[in-house]
């Protein structure tokens, strides 16, 4: 553990707790100094690019393999390997062996993780026969098609009811169809008190599912926290369409508001929010008649949030070309 | 936590003992020893069919006055006691006064080892000059014979059979500790190169990442490395009664090695150990080459140098087993990667039992080390390497 990663103090209702976590590879940091707070029971999403670190995150996380420096802490645990029994993976590379059968290969993943052969056997036709599968429950893992295969790891994953499920790009490979089915899955895990750790690059589902995330980039976290307070990094756009085209009310508008003028007179403005809040906008477009045909007020999508935080890392990043050079590699 | 690595080692062990001994490659791996045996079979009997036509030597005879079937009849007398047999000699020509008989210009024309002319007071043996080394006093005694005409009295010999002497028992226990130290490398070797190829297909399966986060390391090596053992045990019980059920039918003898000097029992159960000590300590060494490379070119190049290794290793062993008493001996048992070779061959040369418990334990430590800094280089090394890299994409996310 590094001198300056010391324990967060409010880490009793935390799932995981991380703080100046750093991980290189042949000299270069693919994760430098990451910093992470996942409450017990929440949906919480680590976005990024690829090859910003989501992927060494979360095996540091898991205890798959060591940070170089920081301090970890997962279920109360500060090995997390001694917790890995309450704990279901499902890794990005997928992987099973292709001549297991299903409800074996299930059983296996069961077994790795504490539940008896025989008991982990039942348990799989059950999830099987819930998720539909109960068909490919004796097929070999090789005859299955690739979705299918997923699905039987992903229910491979969660076998032994754990506590902490970790899904590394769960959405990637998967059809329309069952990206619903597992955001439905993720939901129904939290809700029986389960906290979910995903990783994503894709905006839409952690803006739909997340309690909280971890904007990603060049191995660094520039965000962490609720996605409300993310989407709140940028003031909201107005779309403001008025009857005149000018006059005292104009100087209520910032200076950089965007127009286009109406063929048969007025106008449409785009900006950004002031700072001063829509009331005194309103009430100076008001006193001004500057005549509001319509008036939109659109807060900031978790979308425009993250490509300006990880816009601004990225930024920084260029200035340390050294300790991010290698993150792709990993 | 004790209890989860084990038995977490076990669940790994069982999955990958059944999925080896229920796959295709484990039946061609149990017939693998068939193979010599068949190709040794028919270039046996090939060549035995060759030797055959190759050793019927015939030596042409020409001589005056009916002395040509006087000496055939002599060596027919005696070649029945001469170790090895006689080369069978045919009457080519009775000559009269005055024949001439060119021999050398037989010798061309006909296949013939040699040709006897002359007469039987002074035979002419025309020959290569090895064959004249050879058979001079063979000729020279048939023609003695075939002149007086005389049956030869040969006197009975008694025989007092001794079991063995202390040289022949001496060179007998030395080959069967060759034979040992053989057959405890070819199967470390096999075995070795079982393992790692188990490891590499589960790496290119992709199963390895699940694996690392579900169970310690340590674990998921010692449940490879067992399983393989466990698959040996299988193989060598296939092979042993296999070979059980030849001897009984009677196809094959058991071969004549010298009893070792501990017995054949104690000797099958300590090859066993120093097996198993061999097969643990080459096997983590190839683990942990397995977890840094990802192909099988990968495993290939990296491997090289461990085979290497394990060939010196051997041949380190052997060369001190022809030195007994040396430092050389004493190294090669103090060694930890020599000493199961070793100490395998003292077993088959010595009776005294304690050295061997004492080597156990020592090889049993060396074991643990070198499977705990292999599981930790494996731990290091085998999740490095993650995705192919790939362009970052800002448009998707």
């Amino acid at each position: 553990m590094g001198k300056d990663a010391e324990p967060l103090a409010e880490n009793i209702d935390l799932a995981i707790e991380a703080r100046g976590l750093v991980k290189r590879f042949d000299g270069t940091a693919a994760v430098d100094g990451v910093d992470i707070s996942v409450p017990r029971g929440a949906i919480y999403g680590v976005l990024g690019p690829n090859g910003a670190g989501k992927t060494t995150t979360l095996r540091m996380l898991l205890g798959i393999i060591d940070p170089d420096a920081g301090y970890r802490r997962v279920l109360e645990h500060e090995r997390p390997t001694e917790v890995a029994r309450r704990i279901g993976y499902l890794p990005e590379e997928r992987g099973l062996y292709p001549s297991m059968k299903s409800v074996e290969a299930i059983a296996f993943l069961a077994a790795l993780r504490g539940v008896p052969l025989a008991q982990g056997r039942l348990r799989a036709r059950e999830l099987l026969e819930e998720a539909g599968l109960s068909y490919a429950a004796d097929r070999q893992i090789r005859q299955l098609s690739k979705g299918m295969a997923q699905q039987v790891q992903l229910l491979g994953t969660l076998v032994h009811d754990p506590d902490l499920v970790v899904l590394d790009e769960p959405f990637s490979g998967l059809d329309a169809l069952n990206q619903g089915r597992l955001e439905q899955l993720i939901r129904s895990l939290a809700a029986r008190g389960a906290t979910v750790l995903f990783s994503t690059h894709v905006i839409a589902h952690a803006e739909r599912m997340c309690d909280q995330v971890a904007i990603i980039a060049g191995g660094k976290v520039p965000f962490a926290g609720p996605v409300d307070v993310a989407r709140d990094r940028l003031r909201p756009q107005v779309r403001l369409e008025t009857r005149a085209r000018d006059g005292q009310w104009r100087a209520a508008l910032p200076v950089d508001a965007r127009c286009d003028l109406k063929s048969g007179g007025g106008a449409f403005w785009y900006f950004t929010l002031p700072e001063t809040g829509v009331e005194p906008l309103l009430r100076a477009l008001i006193e001004g008649e500057a005549g509001i045909l319509s008036l939109s007020i659109e807060r900031a999508g978790l979308h425009d949030a993250f490509v300006a935080i990880a816009g601004e890392a990225a930024a920084r990043a260029l200035e340390q070309p050294e300790t991010d050079a290698g993150k792709e590699r990993h | 936590m004790l209890s989860h690595r084990l038995q977490a080692a076990w669940v790994v062990a069982r999955r990958d003992f059944v999925a080896v001994v229920f796959s295709k490659a484990f039946i061609f791996f149990l017939l693998g020893p068939l193979f010599p045996i068949v190709v040794g079979f028919f270039a046996g009997a090939i060549g035995a069919s060759v030797q055959q036509n190759l050793d019927r030597v015939v030596v042409g005879v020409a001589m005056p006055d009916g002395q040509g079937d006087l000496l055939v009849k002599a060596r027919d007398a005696l070649a029945g006691h001469m170790e090895g047999g006689a080369p069978d000699f045919v009457v080519l020509d009775r000559l009269h006064p005055g024949d001439r008989f060119d021999a050398r210009r037989i010798l061309k024309d006909k296949r013939l080892a040699a040709v006897v002319t002359g007469t039987l007071d002074a035979p002419v043996l025309t020959a290569t000059r090895e064959r004249i080394d050879d058979w001079n006093g063979m000729v020279a005694l048939f023609a003695a014979r075939a002149k007086t005409g005389e049956p030869a009295v040969f006197p009975p010999v008694r025989g007092d059979v001794v079991a063995t002497s202390a040289a022949r028992e001496h060179s007998g226990q030395v080959l069967t500790a060759q034979a040992g130290q053989v057959l405890l490398f070819l199967l470390t070797m096999l075995l070795a190169g079982m393992v790692l190829s188990n490891l590499v297909e589960e790496k290119a399966n992709k199963i390895i990442e699940v694996l690392a986060a579900s169970i310690p390391m340590d674990a998921l090596f010692l449940g490879k490395l067992f399983a393989m053992l466990a698959v040996s045990i299988v193989g060598i019980a296939v092979w042993g009664a296999g070979y059980g059920v030849m001897v009984l039918a009677g196809l094959r003898s058991i071969p004549l090695l010298a009893a070792p000097a501990v017995g054949w029992p104690l000797f099958l159960v300590l090859g066993f150990l120093y097996f198993a000590m061999a097969y643990l300590l080459l096997g983590a060494m190839f683990l942990a080459i397995g977890g840094m490379a990802n192909t099988v070119r990968e495993v290939q190049t990296l491997s090289m140098p461990a085979t290497m290794l394990q060939l010196i290793v051997f041949f380190f062993a052997s060369f001190a087993l022809a030195r007994p008493g040396t430092w050389l001996e004493r190294a090669a048992e103090i060694f930890p990667v020599s000493s199961p070779y070793a100490m395998l061959a003292r077993a088959a040369q010595h009776a005294a039992l304690l050295p061997h418990l004492g080597a156990l334990c020592w090889q049993a430590l060396w074991v643990a080390v070198i499977v705990r800094g292999g599981a930790l280089l494996f731990r290091r090394t085998v999740m490095k390497s993650g995705p192919a890299p790939r362009r970052r994409r800002a448009s998707a996310v």
